[in-house]
């Protein structure tokens, strides 16, 4: 009878006597990130969940990520299908608004710009001794784009998955701390005065409705590997402006996307095991993806200096900093830093064009780079 | 193929495609909204 008892007690601290220092590292990393979401509210839908994945696959023998575990489940389930972040995209397209952009087109160009820190950065990747596909997935942090981010990752470079995850959104919500540096860095207190008026070309229905059929058939028919990610935005956003499917579009806007969220994260944090996640390597991916971000906003600024010079001082190159596709937030970023220079300047609309080119932008420069590694034989 | 090569090619490749797939969707608007011009009666079927 003692010995049963004694045994009993000692089963209850399995757990604990198999704790490793990892874990607990672990779990203080996953508490952060709820610190993070939850105390100062950086994308508290995706790092709560994440937050909390991080802590549950942390405690030893609970077995979550092992077969038939749970979350094992959700992530063979939605992760590796790439199920999850292809529903994701399609409550993005629901909920976006394309207006801004179809009102002032040309300023979609700052949307290709503020992609090209996804290039650089895979460069620099491969400088450090990353192999090929791990490089593509880090490079695409600088998509500034979550989902595209995960779908990219756990495709090509699926060990990486929880450190490009983390990144990508933790440097999102960070976009308004990262980028008026850099802003006032590189223009001059000239260009941030400049006042760019008000555009109102209002746009048809048509248009509207047109614009995510043509866009898909003609993004899809360039770079044929990106058409899930495309094609599921500009569905959403079909569903969206056509205004017949009202419970469809509600239904991706909301209940779709916010399951998919839940287990989306939580499948995030399941990769964030302490063996897994606790190795140097992690830590250059999170610095090579603050680098992207920031290499995004300095190419969107250059090209926007570029747009100003062309057309002659008509364009605030303070817009380019929008061309990623942190939307709105980084529209809101220009908006902010224009106004403390010019009080009469409202450069949000504008910033918003140039924002719903990132968007666009980060899921063209997915798919291109997906389509060229697929020409090279490399995927 | 070495990795600069790759590097090098999927940058140029990517960025050029990039701003030109762009490029080519603002074009695509403009046409859009050349062919299916606004008119008032849009914002009153809207509202309706």
């Amino acid at each position: 009878m003692e010995s049963a008892i004694v045994s009993g007690l000692q089963g209850l601290l399995l757990g604990l006597s198999h704790l490793e220092w990892g874990h607990v590292v672990m779990i203080l990393i996953g508490s952060f990130l709820l610190y993070l979401g939850i105390g100062k509210g950086f994308e508290p839908l995706l790092l709560l969940p994440i937050g909390f994945g991080a802590i549950l696959v942390n405690i030893p023998l609970a077995g979550l990520m092992e077969e038939e575990g749970v979350l094992r489940f959700f992530y063979d389930t939605g992760v590796l299908t790439e199920i999850f972040p292809i529903l994701i995209f399609l409550g993005i397209g629901a909920m976006t608004d394309f207006q801004p952009l179809l009102e002032n087109p040309k300023i979609m160009l700052l949307g290709a710009a503020g992609q090209f820190g996804i290039f650089l950065t895979l460069l620099l990747a491969l400088a450090l001794g990353f192999d090929k596909l791990e490089a593509v997935a880090i490079g695409i942090i600088g998509a500034c784009d979550g989902p595209t981010a995960i779908y990219v990752t756990s495709k090509y470079a699926p060990h990486l998955l929880g450190a490009v995850s983390v990144a990508a959104y933790s440097y999102m919500s960070l976009v308004p701390l990262i980028q008026p540096p850099i802003m006032r860095l590189l223009t001059t207190e000239r260009e941030r005065k400049i006042t760019m008026g008000v555009v109102k070309q209002p746009v048809s229905k048509t248009t509207k409705i047109l614009f995510p059929v043509v866009v898909t058939i003609a993004a899809s028919l360039v770079a044929p590997l990106g058409t899930p990610l495309i094609g599921m935005v500009m569905l959403g956003n079909l569903m969206k402006e056509c205004g017949v499917v009202e419970r469809l579009k509600h239904a991706s806007e909301n209940e779709i996307t916010n399951i998919v969220t839940l287990l989306l994260g939580l499948s995030i944090g399941a990769t964030m095991e302490a063996g897994k996640f606790l190795r140097i390597e992690t830590l250059i991916v999170l610095a090579l993806g603050l680098i992207a971000i920031g290499l995004d906003t300095v190419m969107g600024l250059l090209f926007g200096k570029l747009m100003c010079l062309l057309t002659g001082g008509k364009i605030n190159p303070l817009i380019g900093a929008a061309g990623i596709s942190a939307f709105p937030m980084s529209a809101r970023v220009v908006q902010v830093e224009g106004q403390k220079y010019n009080k009469k300047n409202y450069l949000l609309m504008h910033a918003m064009s140039a924002n719903a080119g990132g968007q666009i932008g980060s899921i063209i420069a997915a798919a291109i780079m997906l389509s060229v590694l697929a020409g090279m034989g490399i995927v | 193929m070495d990795i600069w090569t790759f590097g090098w090619t999927v940058a140029l490749i990517g960025m050029g495609g990039t701003l030109l797939v762009l490029w080519l969707l603002s074009l695509l608007i403009l046409v859009l909204k050349m062919a299916f011009p606004y008119k008032a009666e849009d914002s009153a079927s809207a509202k309706g």
